[in-house]
């Protein structure tokens, strides 16, 4: 773990991606094991300028894909192509205008398997 | 004016959307059904359970055709701390019979048969398509929907939102007050392949009977719940974690999964199963407390777009919930087109419908339960104090003679920190919740 310059722990994304991690697994290969049609357009546009001074950044904590990464010039980089499309990010920010979400295209983003 | 493209649109081919496109479909009225999905039930997830009884009316005999993978004849509730575990099981051979009570299915199967019902009575379902907006007359009254088609808008009598628990139709509707993190939680699942003839020994179950567990006190420090589901060759374990908690306890939902994964009274029922798939979606856990306004002129919402989904703790419910609501909403929907008026007041029906069946009333009953639930003394002090109450019941602990139930419990209450005051008044909640 280390600190943001908030001074919040925050899981480097090193140490979330190490294998043996979580349940000897990384998480690349977690979410692996889930289907994206990814579309070029992202669905999902984080305002990394907005996210420059929040100190809470729970949307880093709470993605369950992981998708919002701190960056060490104390902004937020995002990647749609792994998203489930669940709408934890955009609730739990508190800041107006740092997360436009919509749904991706039709026929693209999270397949859920049929087995 | 020119005449609409159809009688009914409806968003979303989940259970709600589904139910709703085939009761319009079955009276003769015209009905698109949109899924924005490749398939219906490509971006539905849940725990594992459905409880399809609602389909008595609309599929008689369901159970001998419905995608299932287990019906659950034994119900656990398990309460965890850190090296405790007290489990209520139940077992019932009559749900193994129809017309049983729940059963674990694969969303992406279940819905996706539902749908097929739509299209058999004659709504036509159209895949792969996104619903961007509304289309309102200068009255402000929905008249239709836009896609991300090509010429892509439907313009239709009534418009039926079952768009899911972000429902951005019933938002841009206005039929939302607000739209809060802490009236939702987030259900992270992995799905693990076992063989059959272990998850049946390790279960304690037969043939196509099956398990449903709920745990509570197994979400660390986020308050919440934990499942463990099983279908035919995999098991789902998951964790439902309230969003407004999630960031402030700096724990990633993946973390958690793996820490219920760990303990010692869930480690033997899950060890070795493969990571078939991880997933997460939100559910609408607030109840009444959160609903919207599901009536406005020329459309009606349903399912978890009206955030009709009963998280009561002992009772965890949604996809019947879904399937009622666009029963009702088709029903609704008929009664208008046929009287030529769909305005908020031509589809009355569908409230009035709501509110004298089961989803309105297990709502209002329930209404309690859900913050009761997720309340911090049921989440971080309850648990420890009934676990350390047991193990002082069942513990023997010669030469001392038994201490009297009643000692125990105001012992263990003390400990826990736990104010008399508040414990009646919990007990009090529970009660005209649940008695």
């Amino acid at each position: 773990m280390s600190n943001n310059p908030s001074g919040h722990p925050v899981a480097h994304p090193a140490e979330i991606l190490a294998p043996n991690a979580w349940g000897g697994m990384s998480f690349q290969e977690r979410m692996a094991t889930a289907e994206f049609r990814i579309h070029h357009q992202p669905h999902i546009v984080v305002d990394g300028a907005v996210c420059a001074d929040c100190s809470t950044r729970e949307c880093v904590v709470a993605c369950p894909a992981n998708l919002f990464v701190p960056t060490s010039d104390g902004g937020i980089v995002f990647n749609h192509e792994q998203c489930f499309e669940c709408g934890t990010c955009y609730l739990v920010c508190n800041r107006e205008g740092a997360i436009s979400w919509n749904y991706p295209e039709g026929g693209h983003g999270v397949v859920f398997r049929r087995t | 004016m020119t005449a609409p493209d159809v009688d009914v649109v409806v968003v979303g081919g989940g259970p709600a959307g589904s139910c709703a496109a085939l009761v319009a479909a079955r009276a003769g009225l015209t009905v698109v059904l949109l899924e924005r999905g490749p398939f219906p039930g490509s971006k539905n997830m849940y725990g594992g359970v459905v409880y399809p009884r609602i389909l008595d009316e609309l599929i008689p005999n369901w159970w001998e055709e419905a995608p299932v993978q287990r019906w659950v004849t034994r119900r656990s509730t398990m309460l965890l701390t850190e090296t405790q575990a007290l489990t209520i099981d139940f077992r019932s051979e009559a749900w193994g019979k129809p017309p049983h009570n729940g059963a674990t299915a694969y969303r992406p199967d279940f819905d996706n048969w539902l749908a097929g019902h739509a299209q058999a009575a004659g709504a036509q379902l159209i895949t792969s398509t996104t619903v961007t907006g509304l289309l309102r007359d200068a009255s402000g009254k929905v008249v239709g929907v836009r896609t991300d088609r090509p010429d892509g808008e439907l313009t239709a009598r009534v418009v039926i939102a079952c768009d899911g628990v972000n429902s951005f139709l019933a938002k841009e509707a206005g039929l939302y007050e607000h739209n809060d993190a802490k009236h939702f939680t987030l259900g992270v699942k992995e799905t693990l392949a076992l063989p059959k003839h272990v998850i049946d020994e390790r279960f304690g179950v037969r043939g196509r009977d099956g398990v449903d567990i709920e745990i509570i006190g197994a979400t660390g420090g986020v308050n919440g719940g934990g499942f463990l589901y099983t279908n035919l060759d995999t098991i789902a374990v998951g964790v439902v974690l309230k969003l407004s908690k999630l960031g402030a306890q700096q724990q990633r939902p993946e973390q958690i999964i793996a820490n219920l994964k760990q303990h010692p009274a869930i480690a033997p029922l899950v060890q070795d199963g493969e990571l078939k798939e991880y997933s997460a979606h939100l559910i609408p856990e607030a109840g009444l407390t959160m609903m919207p306004k599901m009536t406005t002129a020329g459309m009606l919402v349903a399912g978890d777009a009206a955030a009709l989904c009963l998280a009561a703790g002992i009772w965890l419910e949604g996809v019947n919930f879904a399937m009622a609501s666009g029963m009702y909403a088709g029903e609704a929907a008929v009664e208008a087109v046929r009287a030529d008026d769909t305005s908020a007041t031509g589809l009355a029906g569908y409230q009035r419908r709501l509110s004298e069946t089961f989803v309105l009333k297990d709502h209002r009953k329930l209404r309690r339960a859900p913050a009761l639930v997720l309340s911090d003394r049921v989440q971080h002090l309850y648990p420890g104090m009934v676990a350390n109450v047991a193990e002082r019941m069942f513990r023997v602990d010669n030469p001392h003679p038994k201490p009297g139930l009643r000692k125990i419990f105001a012992q263990e209450r003390k400990r826990a920190g736990v104010r008399r005051r508040d414990l009646i008044r919990d007990g009090w909640t529970g009660f005209r919740s649940f008695g």
